[in-house]
This record gives structure tokens, C-alpha cells and sequence, in this order.
């Protein structure tokens, strides 16, 4: 019609710009054959599959799995959910260390700015905090799933032994995040955790000195739990995690079916 | 029924009469004795499933043409091959033509057929058929990880983020009183993970109850595949198994609680519905 045209046509507009920004190189360059995102994505099986192979994707699932596996009663999505609540309390504690000096004289003035004075700093730390008790619990429960559904049978007992090393290594970022807002909670708390440890036999002092960097808690324990926290124990959780996810591919997908 | 060894035997004397090369005959001979001991009927020769498919009919051996391999009838390839490959065999042609057509489909490879008889082959491999292997698998139903799996893992994502979202908006996390090393809080806990090990100290030596314990405990479940040799994964013939690992589960979990809600002050027993919890996240 020739009203129409010369006229502003929004949607029109818009579609010739989505047009062009998929049709661009930097477009076809991001995004590999099969993506979702790709111009003229179609539903079909090879498009199903290459979503998966083409992509980053890959390294984490198959193309295709079996059919009882994705039912939810049977893996309750755990392993995963705890993998996500990682990946949740990464974001939310980097987000943290902007505004957390670990210095026992700014520490607390520290955490009360977090939660008073920091955008979402208080939201931020709550989900830093139920996020963690989540993930201890989920890896708790993800390892009794494992257990109910023999899924730690050969071949894939290392998988359990690194699952077990993972809930030891799920305590300890929990155990040293308890300390770090340096109020009377957390204090006592350590305090109490790490009395059992005294009674180590032969290095019982010698272990509980390590842990406290001297005779009782104090600034070194505190920067030491920090490092320990923040640094070492994600970098060695990471590798677990890769080798966890690693050897369940290679250990034949999903377990069963019962 | 002659035994797997016997029919080895059998057709490797008859290939040898046949004039086959020693090779191609102890190949044929292997493989004779691998369909005998799979039960095939009648061993001495590749039974139907492995055999090339029969030409269609009108389409004899004498018609397949070698420059048949563009686009129509793939099968016409083995099969014209076969057909042509007694023959050759019989009358004590090369070996290594002979093996290029005989074997079965898997060395059907040639191109032998009778359009141009002359034609040198050379056998590039002799497979030896225990060297191929029969893979165990049952088909299994599978379906496509996109979207089946990925949009469940993407729902379960939204809805933990969703509830530790609002959960986190409406409790906020505990920040009590700066510490003070000389004020011990009455009762002092340890987090709750924690907590099952210390009610069990109200009950054991600290070296038993905070270290021997823990230890044995992890110790255990390190070693637990190799404890539990049952290789049944079904509820029902690992009875044993669940029991003693529920019963340890359920143990914790009551510790736990136990230490939650009921310790108060000193440590002591309380109700927590007559003098409230004392306990924080």
C-alpha cells in the first residue's frame, strides 16, 4: 500500500535489524552450526544433536542419555543442583570480597557495611549464606542417592572416591566460610570445631596450631581461613569437579537402570 | 555335533585340499570354528546373518557390471563378489583373490566381478575373526539431551535459585555481637554439620567421639565400593547394604537434630517448644 510505505514500521524495523546482527559474520563466528541461535534453527534431530556437539556443552553431556535417566526421581537432579549452588555461591562470593577485608580491625566494621551500607550487599551475603547450608546439604543428599541406586559399582567406584573427597572438600569451604564474619557465632563456633580436632593423637596440638596459624584463634587464623576459603580450596574443588564430571562420561552416563 | 576344534579342523583340511593358501585357509578355518562355538547350524560356511545379501533376482552375477558402485544397488557389489568367488577358489586361482571374495561380507571389499576377470587384487589385511569383537550391548531407549535433559536441569536451576531467592529476601543471615574472645557464649555450637559429632562427645572420649570416629567414618566410605562386591544395583538383593547405610544415615541425621534443638545451655537436654532453640544457621 502506499500509505504504508515511508512510514516508521517498528516491528518491520526490527526484524531487518535481527535480520542483519544474525546474518553478520561476528554473529556466525559466535555462534557454531546447530546452535539455538543460529538463523533458521529447525527442530530436527541432527539440529538436536549438534546443539550438544558443536558446543562447549560437550565436555558436560552426550548427545543423548538414556531415557530412565532423566526422570526426576531417579537422579533428583542433586548432583547437578549442587554443581549450580557452586557456581551460585563463586558469583555471590566474589561479589562479597569487593567489600571484605580480612584484617581483624576492619573485618567486622566490614560485615556491618556489607549488610547496611553495600547495594544488595545484605541479599548478596543471604544468598551466599543459605546457598552454602544448600550445597552441603545437596552433596549430603547426592551422595545417599548415589548410594540407594548403586551407582558407585564398578566401573565407577573412583567416581565415588571422588565424590567423597568432593564432600570433604564441601565441609571444609563450609567450615572455613564460618569463621570469616568474625562475629561471636562464628567464633565460637570454630572454636568448637576446632577443639575436636586437639584430640588428635601424638600432633594433636601441632594440627590444631596449623589450622589456627598459633595457640588459639585470632588474626592469622583469620587471614589463613580467608586464603584457604577464597583461594585454595575453590582452585582444588574446580579440579575435583572437572574429574567428577570427567569420569562419569567416561564411566558409561548415568548409572542404571535399577 | 562336531566340537568347535573338530570343525577347525575339518575345514582346514578341506581348504588346504582346495589348494588355498595356508593363510586364507587357517583364516577360514578360525572362522568356521567361531561360528561353531556360536552355534551356528552348519559352521562350514558364513551363516545368513553375516553372509552378503543375495542379488536381486534377474540381476545375476554375470550382470553385475564393476562400475555398478555410483548410486543404485550397493548390495549388487558383495554379492557379485561372492558369487564369483567359489568358483575362482575352486579352481585354485591366486589366494589372494580368493580371499578378496570369500571371506564373508566383511571382506567383501572386491571388486571381482567377472567383467574383467584378470584383474590383480591384493589382500591387504587378513582379519582373524577372534580379533573382531562381538560388542555386548543391549539397545537401550536414549532420547536427546536437548532439549529432554537440559530443559528439566533448566527448570530445577530457576526454581533452587527462586527459593534460596526468596528465602534469603525474607530471613537474613545472623550477624551477631563483634567477638569476644572473653565472653563464650552459652551454649557455644559448632555449625550444623559439625553438631552430630559433638553431641556424640557427650557420650564418648573426645579423642573417640572427635577424631576416631570422623576418621573411621571417612575411611569407610572411601573404601565403600570395594567393601561392597554385590554387583546387583536392585533394591531388592542389597538389602544388607541399604539397612546398614540407611541406619548410619538415620543416626546422623538424629545427632544432629538432636544438637540442633535440643541442647541449651551447658550443652544440656531442653525442649525446644518449652524454653525455644538455641541455635543458629
Amino acid at each position: 500500500m502506499a500509505k504504508a510505505e515511508g512510514r516508521f514500521n517498528p516491528r518491520e524495523r526490527m526484524s531487518a535489524v535481527m535480520d542483519m546482527l544474525h546474518g553478520s559474520q561476528l554473529w556466525r563466528a559466535i555462534f557454531r552450526p546447530g546452535s539455538i541461535f543460529r538463523r533458521g534453527y529447525a527442530d530436527s534431530p541432527r539440529n538436536r544433536a549438534y546443539v550438544v556437539m558443536n558446543s562447549l556443552l560437550y565436555h558436560l553431556h552426550p548427545v543423548k542419555v538414556k531415557r530412565h535417566g532423566i526422570k526426576l526421581s531417579y537422579t533428583l537432579c542433586l548432583g547437578g543442583l549442587s554443581f549450580f549452588l557452586f557456581i551460585l555461591l563463586t558469583i555471590t562470593g566474589i561479589y562479597l570480597m569487593f567489600f571484605y577485608r580480612p584484617s581483624v580491625e576492619v573485618v567486622y566494621s566490614d560485615m556491618q557495611r556489607i549488610h547496611t551500607q553495600v547495594s544488595f550487599g545484605l541479599l548478596v551475603r543471604n544468598l551466599h549464606r543459605w546457598g552454602a547450608h544448600l550445597m552441603t546439604i545437596s552433596v549430603f543428599l547426592h551422595m545417599a542417592r548415589v548410594f540407594y541406586t548403586g551407582a558407585y559399582k564398578p566401573p565407577r567406584e573412583f567416581n565415588w572416591i571422588v565424590g567423597v573427597i568432593l564432600l570433604l572438600l564441601t565441609l571444609l569451604l563450609a567450615f572455613t566460610g564460618y569463621l570469616l564474619p568474625w562475629d561471636q557465632l562464628a567464633v565460637w563456633a570454630v572454636t568448637v570445631g576446632t577443639e575436636m580436632m586437639k584430640n588428635t593423637p601424638v600432633i594433636g596440638d601441632q594440627v590444631q596450631f596449623a589450622l589456627l596459624g598459633g595457640p588459639i584463634i585470632g588474626a592469622e587464623t583469620l587471614l589463613r581461613w580467608y586464603t584457604l576459603h577464597v583461594l585454595l580450596l575453590p582452585f582444588v574443588i574446580v579440579i575435583f569437579i572437572s574429574i567428577h564430571f570427567w569420569r562419569v562420561r567416561k564411566d558409561g552416563g548415568i548409572s542404571g537402570p535399577m | 555335533m562336531p566340537t568347535p576344534d573338530e570343525v577347525y579342523e575339518q575345514v582346514l583340511a578341506e581348504e588346504t585340499a582346495k589348494g588355498s593358501s595356508p593363510a586364507v585357509a587357517q583364516a577360514r578355518a578360525k572362522a568356521a570354528r567361531v561360528r561353531a562355538s556360536r552355534g551356528a547350524k552348519d559352521p562350514s560356511k558364513p551363516d545368513s546373518a553375516t553372509a552378503p545379501r543375495k542379488a536381486p533376482a534377474g540381476e545375476g552375477a554375470a550382470q553385475a557390471k564393476p562400475a555398478e558402485g555410483g548410486g543404485g544397488p550397493a548390495e549388487a557389489k558383495p554379492a557379485a563378489a561372492a558369487a564369483t568367488a567359489k568358483p575362482a577358489a575352486a579352481a585354485g586361482r591366486p589366494a589372494a583373490r580368493a580371499a578378496g571374495g570369500g571371506g564373508g561380507a566383511k571382506k567383501a571389499v572386491g571388486n571381482g566381478g567377472p567383467a574383467v576377470p584378470e584383474r590383480v587384487q591384493r589382500l591387504l589385511a587378513v582379519v582373524k575373526p577372534e580379533a573382531i569383537q562381538k560388542v555386548e550391548r543391549r539397545p537401550m531407549d536414549r532420547v536427546n539431551v536437548w532439549p529432554h535433559l537440559m530443559a528439566a536441569e533448566f527448570v530445577s536451576l530457576l526454581v533452587v535459585l527462586a527459593a534460596v531467592t526468596f528465602f534469603s529476601i525474607a530471613v537474613d543471615a545472623p550477624l551477631r555481637e563483634l567477638s569476644n574472645f572473653n565472653q563464650t557464649p552459652n551454649p557455644s555450637k559448632a555449625p550444623w554439620y559439625f553438631l552430630g559429632l559433638q553431641e556424640l562427645l557427650r557420650y564418648f572420649h573426645p579423642q573417640v567421639a572427635g577424631v576416631t570416629i570422623p576418621q573411621v567414618i571417612i575411611i569407610i566410605l572411601f573404601a565403600f565400593p570395594f567393601i561392597d562386591r554385590n554387583p546387583s544395583t536392585r533394591p531388592d538383593d542389597r538389602k544388607l547394604a541399604i539397612v546398614i547405610f540407611s541406619f548410619f544415615m538415620l543416626s546422623f541425621a538424629v545427632l544432629t537434630t538432636i544438637g540442633m534443638f535440643f541442647r541449651g545451655p551447658g550443652f544440656n537436654w531442653v525442649y525446644p517448644w518449652e524454653s525455644g532453640i538455641f541455635f543458629e544457621l
